[in-house]
Parts: C-alpha cells; sequence; structure tokens
C-alpha cells in the first residue's frame, strides 16, 4: 500500500467530482491505478486516449508507482 | 519562452517585446475563438492547463523549433480562464534572418503545441450544453486536435 496525490483536469475532473485527491492503493503501476479509477469512476476515456504523468512529467503506463507520488491522467490535449 | 497566462494577451506587446534587429522575418501566429464549432455555435471557450507540464512540453518544442530551423528568437504564450469570441488564446512569434525558416518554425511550435501541451478547452455553446474537445472522439491521443 502507498498513498499519492492525484491531480485531475477538464473531462477526467468533472467525472471524477473533485480536483486533487490523496488515495492509498495497492496499485502496482500508473496504468493499473488509471484501469481501477476508471471502474470506480466510470471514466469513459480508455488508456488509449489517456497518458500518464509522475510527478510533473510524462511517464509509461508501466511506470512504477511510489509513495509520495503526483500522479496525473491527462485527456487528449486541446490547446490552440 | 513559453508561458500560460491568465490574463488577456497583447499581440502588440509580445511582438514588441520580440523585436530583434538581426531579425530580417518576423512571423507571428495569433490563435483567436471562432464562433462556431463542428455546426454549433460556441459563445466562449475556457482553458485549462496542467501549468508546470504545459511550461515543461512547451518550453522543449521552441527548443526543438531552435534546432531544426535557423532562428534568432521563439516565444509562445497560451491563455487559461474563460475567453469570449475573438479573444487571442494563442500567440507564436518567431524572429529569423529570412522568412522560410520564420514560416515554417512557426507552423511548426503551433502544430506541435496544439497536440502536446497539456491545455483543454471546453465549447460553451449557443443552447446551453458544454463540452470539452476532443474528449469524446476515438483515435490516437497525438492524432487529435489537428484543426483549428
Amino acid at each position: 500500500m502507498k498513498t499519492v496525490q492525484l491531480q485531475y483536469f477538464a473531462l477526467l475532473r468533472d467525472q471524477r467530482g473533485v480536483a486533487t485527491e490523496s488515495l492509498t492503493t495497492t496499485a502496482a503501476t500508473a496504468g493499473e491505478l488509471y484501469e481501477r479509477l476508471r471502474e470506480q469512476h466510470g471514466f469513459t476515456l480508455g488508456p488509449a486516449h489517456v497518458r500518464a504523468a509522475l510527478n510533473g512529467e510524462f511517464a509509461p503506463w508501466d511506470a512504477p508507482l511510489r509513495a509520495g507520488d503526483t500522479v496525473v491522467f491527462i485527456p487528449p490535449v486541446a490547446g490552440g | 519562452m513559453f508561458r500560460l497566462s491568465r490574463e488577456p494577451l497583447d499581440p502588440v506587446a509580445l511582438r514588441q517585446s520580440r523585436l530583434d534587429p538581426r531579425g530580417g522575418a518576423f512571423v507571428s501566429f495569433e490563435g483567436r475563438v471562432r464562433d462556431q464549432n463542428e455546426g454549433r455555435r460556441v459563445l466562449a471557450l475556457e482553458y485549462e492547463a496542467y501549468g508546470e507540464l504545459a511550461e515543461k512540453e512547451g518550453a522543449r518544442i521552441l527548443a526543438e523549433a531552435r534546432a531544426k530551423f535557423t532562428l534568432l528568437d521563439v516565444a509562445c504564450a497560451h491563455r487559461t480562464g474563460r475567453l469570449g469570441l475573438g479573444e487571442l488564446a494563442v500567440w507564436v512569434g518567431v524572429t529569423a534572418a529570412h522568412r522560410d525558416a520564420a514560416f515554417t518554425a512557426c507552423r511548426y511550435i503551433i502544430d506541435e503545441c496544439k497536440v502536446r501541451v497539456p491545455v483543454w478547452k471546453k465549447e460553451h455553446y449557443s443552447d446551453g450544453a458544454s463540452e470539452w474537445l476532443n474528449s469524446a472522439v476515438c483515435g490516437d491521443h497525438t492524432g487529435l486536435a489537428k484543426d483549428g
């Protein structure tokens, strides 16, 4: 078990209902955590449409989660 | 320079701040809020950014442009918050000795920013509905948002 800090943006924030949360999880990787959250909160975006960021940098789905990590799941961007 | 701004962007001031006497060419791009998208009337846009990563990724794109093209200066500013019709959402300015590099680099920067920088926009429509762009479509993460 480890505790991570989550930040949500755009559609994921709307679907989660909060902008930030502290979460204690057994998920080993960013991808595993996303799948669990998706199931729990009914996120409509599959992992093919989302990227992970750990501690302010893009990270692959199989990146290991560590206690204290800041985790952000990035829905399809739409700047400009 | 890549920066996010909650305050309105002033294209005249931005341009003035980047001009360089060595530059024979200055090219800028202004992305503005338009009044319709895919047949729906748009009243306003709301931009949200993951600031920490947006600034890093934006700076990387500008560094890539400098490495690929012969440039004197590159800059990009992106708004966050709620914007009305016609408001300036993104500004890119490129200074180079010659126009070819300036045009090409300006295009490169705006195209990369649109698909890589973690900024999102929510459109507010005249029928009262609102929607996060690109979040309801299928396709690769980086293959979206080519127009606009």
